[in-house]
């Protein structure tokens, strides 16, 4: 898959892991300016395809979004022929920000400070005085427009889903993502969408416990007491864990009402979690209208290395993961609908919409998470985190919730990226 | 009433609002409310472009006290104490008994170690119902400036 990993600009420090299975992990790799430097250029700018949008935000020839990949500004447009196209919002002659607005319709991008102007597919169209004024300045007649675009990115789509990458040799989207994340998405995005708003949220942690945090299922009922006490999610619901091949990707999976009230009750109190106390005034939100034929209440997929899509009873969103520094990342939320809901159904969506994002009753404790992971861990030159809920060993999809071993699968084709495998590394 | 004498009720209504909040004092911000009373947390960008998703939702009273139950309860967030600082109100009337009112708002968060940071500004868009011989908020709407939120969103604004 990569063919040269290790090739780099930048030089990353020595990484000694205790295990070869990734069930010890060192604490210092959230926390060290090398590998994040590294990490923008082996796994954002490298053979991964990074979520961009969804095509309804861009439906006509012109409509223009910006975005980012890993930190790296970029422009997402429909062209004239409308094809979505993809390029880093960087002008070619100072490197200033191009496109300076969150979105509109334009058909060319003019850079403000020297008026330079690009083509929808990133291609420089031309730029003023270049033969200068009365035979006198100008650039140099060598100067060649052709060269000097914005750089694109590859684009490809999938059931609405844009992604974009910035290698030549990324396989094709769909053997990327994998026959059960292309269904999983065709499943999700089964009819038009309309987007109902969007979230934004940052966070005070590296951009790796956000891909971590959907993986590790084992916190979902003990972190999120709201989720757990009304039956959203529950380890005692059927549900489980399925992964790609090549396991980074995933998708947890949960049916409500599958389990026994009292039992789950009696069972977190003997392992002395919580005892709840709490009861809902007006239990409207707990409402779940069954959309789906699997059953299947609740999916939480994430996609390497910046895109989780979940459904969360009626809840449905998009969330991109867009690093600031090593030490913050902001979570760039999509809350959507489908075109034919009908008044009430989006109300309820909307409703339930109290459950996610930044005030979300059973996602606000997410971010707190990582920034208390992210502060105590920050002073640890030799510490390691724990990954072996569900195991050690082999990474192998689960069929029960307490386990953590989809971070296995990450942790694996990250250093697989940046070529920091150990000695007989499982993949 | 007399307009002087609304817009004095309605400064009292307020820095009760923010007082209650910046003590801790949920039951008492809970009564500030009448009982078919909404509340919103709105991003700015959102409600400019007419997008209907909102950070919070609630469509009545029930709704706001089970926000605060799960504030109480449920949910885990920053250690934090809140600010409220207030600025002019503007009180325009909508029939006898209910008016418009409309403030900025900025909300400084401070940890328990005692380090402060802004943590949201933006405005509320409120209406206030007499009721008796009270006002009370009948709709709150909080407009964030601030939608990229530092961290989480979990005290009411």
């Amino acid at each position: 898959m990569v063919e040269n990993p290790a090739e780099g600009s930048v030089d990353i420090p020595e990484v000694k892991w205790s295990r070869n299975d990734y069930t010890r992990v060192p604490l210092w790799l959230y926390h060290d300016q090398q590998i994040y430097d590294a990490e923008q250029e082996r796994v954002f700018r490298g053979p991964v395809w990074s979520y961009v949008a969804l095509d309804v935000e861009i439906p006509n020839p012109g409509d223009f979004i910006t975005t980012y990949v890993g930190d790296t500004p970029v422009i997402v447009n429909r062209d004239k022929e409308g094809a979505i196209r993809a390029m880093v919002n960087r002008c070619a002659h100072r490197g200033a920000t191009v496109r300076r607005e969150l979105r509109g319709n334009a058909l060319e991008h003019v850079c403000i400070y020297h008026r330079w102007c690009y083509n929808l597919d990133g291609s420089l169209r031309g730029l003023p005085f270049r033969k200068g004024l009365k035979g006198k300045g100008g650039m140099s007649p060598e100067f060649d427009v052709a060269e000097h675009g914005m750089r694109p990115l590859r684009v490809a789509v999938h059931a609405g889903v844009v992604f974009a990458t910035f290698s030549e040799d990324c396989e094709p989207l769909e053997e990327y993502l994998g026959p059960k994340v292309v269904s999983h998405l065709s499943r999700i995005f089964h009819r038009p969408i309309r987007i109902l708003g969007y979230q934004r949220q940052r966070i005070r942690g590296n951009w790796k416990l956000y891909l971590e945090n959907p993986r590790d299922m084992y916190h979902a009922s003990l972190l999120h007491e709201f989720m757990s006490t009304f039956g959203i999610n529950r380890f005692t619901h059927e549900g489980g864990l399925k992964m790609d091949d090549r396991h980074r990707h995933m998708i947890a999976w949960s049916r409500q009402g599958t389990d026994d009230e009292t039992e789950f009750v009696e069972l977190f109190k003997t392992n002395r979690v919580h005892e709840s106390k709490m009861k809902l005034h007006d239990a409207s939100i707990l409402k779940c209208y069954r959309e789906f034929d699997d059953g299947v209440t609740l999916s939480i997929c994430s996609v390497f290395p910046n895109l989780v899509v979940h459904q969360i009873d009626n809840s449905l969103a998009t969330r991109q993961v867009r690093t600031v520094d090593k030490d913050e990342f902001e979570l760039y939320w999509t809350l959507f609908g489908y075109a034919d809901d009908s008044e009430e159904l989006t109300h309820h969506r909307l409703l339930q919409a109290n459950l996610v994002g930044a005030a979300g009753l059973v996602s606000m404790e997410d971010a707190e998470a990582i920034e208390i992971v992210h502060r105590a861990s920050a002073g640890d030159p030799d510490g390691c985190t724990i990954v072996e809920m569900g195991g050690g060993g082999p990474i192998r999809e689960t069929d029960f919730h307490i386990n953590d071993v989809a971070c296995r699968g990450f942790w694996s084709y990250y250093a697989e990226l940046m070529g920091i495998e150990p000695e007989g590394a499982v993949r | 009433m007399s307009a002087a004498a609304i817009e004095k009720a309605a400064d009292e209504l307020m820095a009760n609002y923010a007082d209650c909040i910046d003590d801790g004092r949920f039951d008492d911000w809970l009564e500030l409310f009448t009982e078919d009373a909404s509340y919103k947390v709105v991003a700015r960008d959102n409600h400019d472009r007419g997008l209907p998703a909102t950070m919070v939702l609630c469509t009545n009273k029930n709704m706001i006290r089970d926000r605060i139950a799960a504030l109480l309860g449920a949910t885990k967030y920053n250690f934090h104490y809140d600010r409220h600082v207030v600025g002019q109100l503007r009180v325009r009337p909508r029939s006898d008994d209910e008016w418009e009112l409309r403030a900025s708002y900025a909300v400084f968060q401070t940890s328990d170690e005692g380090r402060s940071s802004l943590f949201s500004v933006g405005r509320y868009d409120d209406r206030i119902r007499r009721q008796g011989d009270r006002l009370l908020f009948c709709a709150k709407t909080v407009v964030v400036d601030t939608f990229a939120i530092p961290g989480m969103l979990a005290t009411p604004l």
